[in-house]
């Protein structure tokens, strides 16, 4: 293949022949296939042998109910407050410039370093029973929605910083120059370019939220109706003998993702329809 | 002018409350009573144990999803073939997916009555609540992560280099080797500082499937976990501190490597 397309150089040269491609693929596919597909199988399989009518009367149970609203209500929470936020310090690490800036922008990753419940252990440390600001929050819902803003702090920030980066100041003070005050240019030009930085840092955000346990588990007392997150729940079935009630609600959080990573697709296609035209 | 200070003191003080502060008080809740205690768990050899697991498992998935994550990347970025779109949408799905429904995955599928457990059980090998349960979790959940890093830097990366090289008759492992590697190193190893996190740090896929036996399957997270269950505050901040330590060194290593991976 290689010898042949350098005899040919008019040829466009392919790097990497037909043959190589299916080796690639298939080792690819392979170990996916083992690591991925099969297990999420496994639990769509579960899930199947409990049929329609078993499967919505095991995710519409009082428990399983309460679980996941308080599951879905606590991050939808958490999303909107990073979304605020997340844009701010975004913001500032972009626009603004002050002394130690490079180590702020280096602690915004922190929530993607440490184990999470070492993050909730942190919290809990601070806002717990013996907090030194007077602060004890932990084992309410509040805890839930401090460890899920812990968690999920990176994600707008490092989605709209690239953006803010890419855009053109210039654009701004011609604005400016036009007349526009400065809300009607962040309204106008910053928020609708950030908008798809946002959108996708939100998207990524919500799902983490969503399947989110280990900084949970320390800082909730997890008591079913109250306090019992989808993941605890899901958790509290399989230790209890009951895979078919975890499987089923596990099956609502697979769909969550599903349904997200497409979302954060379509937003990545919308997006780059310029680059690709 | 005032709105930017304004804005800046809100970014700063959230996250010096979320992140920092917390973060501040494990180190001196750790050293509150003196470094008995801190010693005393650090050299439990339950606590020992429970950090070899973790190695363990991190050593097994971190080279095996840094080299799927190459190839993936090379595949994606750079190949045709039927089902991409959907294998590229596929591979973040366990940072999508909440690592409970992952454990539970692993649960159904090599449990007593699963597809693989029976088989497994049949032939002497325990696969759920044992080591290789907890590697196979560690492995799914850190699936994306080199993968995810390589793919933007190939595609700006671009493949003229390695058509020159092919013209000039390098074979395909040279032009690997010698071309595509040097390139997208910085995203392959900005990739495995992140999947070693992750690997570190796994918690909800590995409770479920580990059985957390004291002494024998439990990772360094469930000891944390373990001791805290216990009335164990103490010990239980000890460890954390261990594995903070090691997330403020991958930060180090993500903030030093990061500029790098951008200018390839």
């Amino acid at each position: 293949m290689t010898a042949a397309s350098a005899a040919t150089p008019t040829h466009r040269i392919r790097v990497g022949g037909r043959a190589s491609t299916s080796l690639s693929v298939g080792v690819i596919s392979t170990f996916l296939m083992i690591v991925v597909v099969l297990p999420i199988a496994a639990l769509l399989w579960e899930s199947k042998k409990s049929g329609a009518h078993g499967f919505w009367q095991i995710v519409s149970s009082p428990e399983a109910v309460a679980a996941l609203e308080l599951t879905f209500g606590a991050a939808f929470l958490v999303v909107l407050i990073n979304a605020v936020l997340g844009t701010i310090t975004a913001w500032v690490l972009v626009r603004d410039d002050f002394r130690g800036k490079a180590l702020v922008n280096a602690v915004v990753d922190l929530p993607f370093a440490l184990p999470t419940i070492v993050a909730g252990l942190t919290l809990l440390a601070l806002y717990g029973p013996r907090s030194p600001v007077g602060a004890h929050i932990a084992y309410t819902r509040g805890a839930i929605v401090l460890a899920l803003c812990f968690v999920t702090l990176p994600f707008v920030v490092r989605t709209v910083q690239p953006v803010l980066l890419e855009l053109d100041v210039e654009m701004e003070e011609a604005a400016q120059s036009l007349g526009a005050g400065r809300l009607a240019v962040f309204r106008r030009i910053i928020l609708p370019n950030m908008l798809p930085g946002i959108l996708s840092g939100v998207a990524l955000a919500l799902a983490r939220a969503l399947g989110e346990i280990g900084s949970i588990v320390v800082i909730s007392t997890n008591i079913p109706y109250h306090t019992e997150i989808a993941s605890v729940y899901i958790f509290n079935q399989i230790e209890s003998g009951y895979p078919d009630y975890a499987a089923a609600v596990a099956v609502v959080l697979l769909g969550a993702a599903f349904v997200l990573l497409l979302a954060i697709g379509a937003l990545r296609f919308f997006t780059t329809r310029h680059e690709r035209a | 002018m005032p709105s930017r200070l304004g804005l800046r003191a809100v970014a700063l003080a959230y996250l010096v409350l979320i992140l920092l502060a917390p973060l501040a008080m494990v180190f001196y809740r750790t050293f509150e009573s003196g470094l008995h205690p801190v010693w005393q768990t650090l050299s439990d050899p339950d606590t020992i144990h429970a950090f070899q697991v973790t190695l363990v498992a991190t050593a097994i998935a971190v080279p095996l999803n840094t080299v799927f994550g190459v190839l993936c990347g090379l595949a994606i970025v750079r190949r045709r073939f039927p089902g991409k779109g959907l294998l590229n949408a596929f591979i973040d799905l366990p940072l999508a997916v909440s690592p409970v429904v992952i454990g539970l995955c692993l649960f159904l599928l090599y449990g007593r009555t699963g597809w693989f457990g029976g088989w497994f059980l049949g032939h002497g090998v325990q696969i759920l609540f044992a080591l290789p349960a907890i590697v196979l979790a560690t492995v799914f959940v850190s699936v994306p992560f080199v993968a995810r890093e390589v793919i933007p830097t190939l595609r700006e990366l671009g493949n003229e280099q390695e058509q020159a090289a092919a013209t000039l008759g390098a074979t395909r492992w040279q032009r690997f080797w010698r071309i595509t590697l040097p390139s997208i190193r910085w995203a392959v190893i900005y990739g495995v500082v992140l999947t070693t996190a992750r690997c570190l740090g796994e918690y909800g896929a590995v409770a479920v499937v580990s059985g957390r036996i004291q002494g024998r399957t439990e990772t360094a997270t469930l000891r944390v976990d373990d001791l805290l269950q216990n009335f164990h505050a103490a010990g239980a901040y000890a460890v954390s501190l261990v594995l903070a330590t090691v997330a403020v060194v991958v930060l180090v290593a993500m903030t030093v490597i990061r500029p790098r991976e951008g200018s390839l």
